[in-house]
C-alpha cells in the first residue's frame, strides 16, 4: 500500500503518519486517535476504525478476538444546536 | 496531514524498562507530572521516572477546552498567568511539536450588576499588574464577534493576549522531550501503594514491580482523591464531572474564546474550526458511602440541551451547525478555588500538585517550572507558600478567586 494512502479521510490521516506513530511506541487505539486525530472528524471514525483495527491485527499488535473501537461519542449522528435546543431535557 | 509534526519524538511505552530506583518519581501522565518532569529535565541531574496508569492523555489534561487565560479575579493568579501564557509563547518551538497555540482573546459578558462589578474589580487588578484587559460596551463586543446577541449585556471584559490551544499536542509534546532528555515514562502501569523505605519512599506498581524514590509527586488530578485516600492522607478536593462538546469544523471566524458570566457558558473556536463549548451544570448528587468518591465521566443529554439553548440565544448563528460529540472529564476541585500543591501532611517526601479544578491545563506551564525549581533546587515562590496542602487542617485556607468558569 503507498504511503499517502489515508485511513482517516476526515482528517486526512495517512498510513505514513500511523507507522511513525507506531514507531513512537503507540499501538492502542485510543492513544493513536489521540496523536493522530484519526476519528475525530464528521464520520467520527465510522470509516477508519474498522481499518486502523485491521491494521493492528495484521502487525500483531492487538487481538482480533479482543481488539475495541475507542469509546463512542455522543451524538450517534451530527445533530444541529438548533435542534437541541428545541428538544426537552431527559428528566 | 493529521494534527501532529513529523518530528516528534519517541515518548512512553507500557514497556520502558524501570530502574529500581529514581530521585524523583511522578505519579500520573497528564499535564502537571510531565511538565514538572520535562522542567527538571531541562534544569536538574535528577533522575525522573513517570507512572501513567493508562495512556498519556486519559486524563482530564486530554478532554479539556484548551483555554489559556490572564483574566482572573485575583493578582497572584494574574500573574501567574502572565507567566504561563508568555512561555506558551515559544514553547512549541522548545517541544518541536505544533500546539494550535492562537491567541485570540477571552471575551467575557456580563449580564448582571454582580457579574460588571466583577469585571470592573478585575480590569484594575489587570491594569495593575500590566494584563492588556479593556472594558467593553455590548456594542463595542460586537466589532470582536459580530455574532453575537448583546442585548442584556451590561459590560464585557477583553484580553487580547488569552487564547486557546490544542491540549494533546501539549501533552505529547513535553512527553517526547522529556523522555529525549532522559526520563523514563512508563504507560499502563499504576501505582498502587507507596510505603517508606528508608530515607524515601517505595511505589508498588500494578504489573508486580516496584521502584524506589527520593521523592514522589501525586499529578493524578481528580485521581490524587483515590490515592490519598489509600495512603491515609486527608486533604479536602473532591472529583466534579464536568461535559464538553465539539461541533463540525467551520473556517475560522471567531477569534476570542467567549464566556458568559449569568449562564456559565464558555465556546471558542479551535485552530482546528471546531467550536468546542461548555457549561455551568447543577453538581452531581454527592457521593453516598464509605471510601472516595468515584470519577464519573457520563455524557448527558440534559448537558446538550441546556448548552445548545444558551448558546443559541448568545449566538443565533449556531442554531444550523451540527454537534460532532461530546464527551466528559473529572475537575478535580479544591473547597477555596486554589491549587494544592507541597508536602503532603504527614508524609513530607510525597509531594501534591493537585486541586487545580478547571484551570489546571492553563497553570502547568508555569507550575511545572516552579515546582521543578523547587524540587531540584530548593527555590521558593509565593505560589507554592499560597497552596501549601497544610493550609487546610491549620485552618489558614482562604477563598481568593472567582473567576472559576464551569
Ligand atoms: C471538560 C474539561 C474542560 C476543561 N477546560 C480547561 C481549560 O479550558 N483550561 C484549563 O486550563 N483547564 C481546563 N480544564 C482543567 C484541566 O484539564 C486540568 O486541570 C488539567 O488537565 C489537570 O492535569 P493533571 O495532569 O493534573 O491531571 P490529569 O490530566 O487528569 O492526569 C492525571 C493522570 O494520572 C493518572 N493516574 C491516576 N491514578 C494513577 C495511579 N494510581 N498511578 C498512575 N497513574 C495514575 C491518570 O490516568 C491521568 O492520566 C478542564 C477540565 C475538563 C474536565
Amino acid at each position: 500500500m503507498p504511503k499517502r494512502t489515508f485511513v482517516c479521510r476526515c482528517e486526512d490521516v495517512t498510513l505514513a503518519e500511523i507507522d511513525h506513530a507506531i514507531g513512537l511506541g503507540m499501538t492502542k487505539i485510543e492513544e493513536l486517535k489521540r496523536y493522530t486525530g484519526l476519528g475525530t472528524g464528521p464520520c467520527q471514525g465510522k470509516e477508519c476504525v474498522g481499518g486502523l483495527a485491521a491494521l493492528l491485527c495484521a502487525r500483531g499488535l492487538a487481538d482480533p478476538d479482543r481488539v475495541q473501537p475507542f469509546t463512542a461519542r455522543p451524538p450517534t449522528e451530527p445533530v444541529t444546536f438548533g435542534a437541541l435546543a428545541a428538544a426537552g431535557d431527559d428528566e | 496531514m493529521g494534527v501532529m509534526s513529523p518530528k516528534a519524538r519517541q515518548m512512553g511505552s507500557a514497556d520502558a524498562p524501570l530502574p529500581d530506583a529514581c530521585d524523583v518519581a511522578i505519579i500520573g501522565g497528564g499535564i502537571m507530572g510531565l511538565a514538572t518532569a520535562y522542567e527538571l529535565a531541562v534544569t536538574s541531574k535528577l533522575s525522573v521516572v513517570v507512572l501513567e496508569k493508562s495512556y498519556l492523555v486519559s486524563g482530564a489534561s486530554g478532554r479539556n477546552g484548551g483555554g489559556v487565560r490572564m483574566q482572573f479575579g485575583d493578582a497572584d493568579n494574574v500573574a501567574l498567568m502572565m507567566q504561563s501564557i508568555e512561555i506558551c509563547r515559544s514553547l512549541a518551538q522548545q517541544l518541536q511539536i505544533n500546539l494550535w497555540f492562537r491567541q485570540g482573546g477571552y471575551l467575557f459578558l456580563a449580564r448582571t450588576e454582580e457579574g460588571q462589578r466583577r469585571l470592573e474589580r478585575n480590569a484594575k487588578i489587570h491594569k495593575e499588574m500590566g494584563a492588556p484587559t479593556r472594558l467593553l460596551s455590548g456594542a463595542e463586543a460586537l466589532e470582536i464577534v459580530p455574532q453575537l446577541h448583546v442585548e442584556g449585556v451590561r459590560l464585557a471584559a477583553f484580553n487580547p493576549e488569552d487564547g486557546v490551544v490544542f491540549p494533546w499536542p501539549f501533552v505529547w509534546g513535553y512527553a517526547g522531550q522529556a523522555q529525549r532528555r532522559g526520563v523514563v515514562i512508563r504507560t499502563h502501569t499504576a501505582v498502587s501503594d507507596v510505603t517508606a523505605a528508608g530515607e524515601g519512599l517505595r511505589l508498588s506498581l500494578s504489573t508486580g514491580e516496584s521502584i524506589t524514590a527520593g521523592r514522589v509527586v501525586n499529578a493524578t488530578g481528580a485521581w490524587s482523591i483515590e490515592l490519598n485516600h489509600r495512603l491515609g492522607i486527608v486533604l479536602p478536593n473532591h472529583p466534579h464531572r464536568h461535559e464538553i462538546m465539539s461541533s463540525e469544523p467551520l473556517k475560522p471566524f471567531l477569534d476570542p474564546l467567549v464566556a458568559d458570566l449569568a449562564t456559565g457558558l464558555y465556546f471558542s473556536q479551535s485552530t482546528r474550526g471546531e467550536i468546542v463549548a461548555g457549561i455551568t451544570m447543577p453538581a452531581d448528587p454527592p457521593h453516598e458511602g464509605d471510601g472516595p468518591p468515584p470519577i464519573e465521566l457520563d455524557s448527558s443529554r440534559n448537558f446538550l440541551s441546556r448548552m445548545s439553548k444558551v448558546l443559541v440565544q448568545v449566538m443565533p448563528l449556531t442554531g444550523s451547525l451540527k454537534v460532532l460529540r461530546q464527551w466528559a472529564g473529572p475537575y478535580d476541585v479544591s473547597p477555596d478555588g486554589d491549587a494544592i500543591v507541597g508536602p503532603s501532611p504527614g508524609l513530607p517526601n510525597f509531594y501534591q500538585v493537585c486541586g487545580f479544578t478547571g484551570h489546571g491545563f492553563m497553570m502547568a506551564p508555569a507550575v511545572g517550572k516552579l515546582l521543578a525549581a523547587h524540587l531540584a533546587h530548593g527555590k521558593a515562590h509565593p505560589m507554592l507558600e499560597r497552596w501549601r496542602p497544610s493550609r487546610f487542617a491549620d485552618g489558614t485556607s482562604t477563598r481568593r478567586e472567582d473567576m472559576i468558569i464551569g
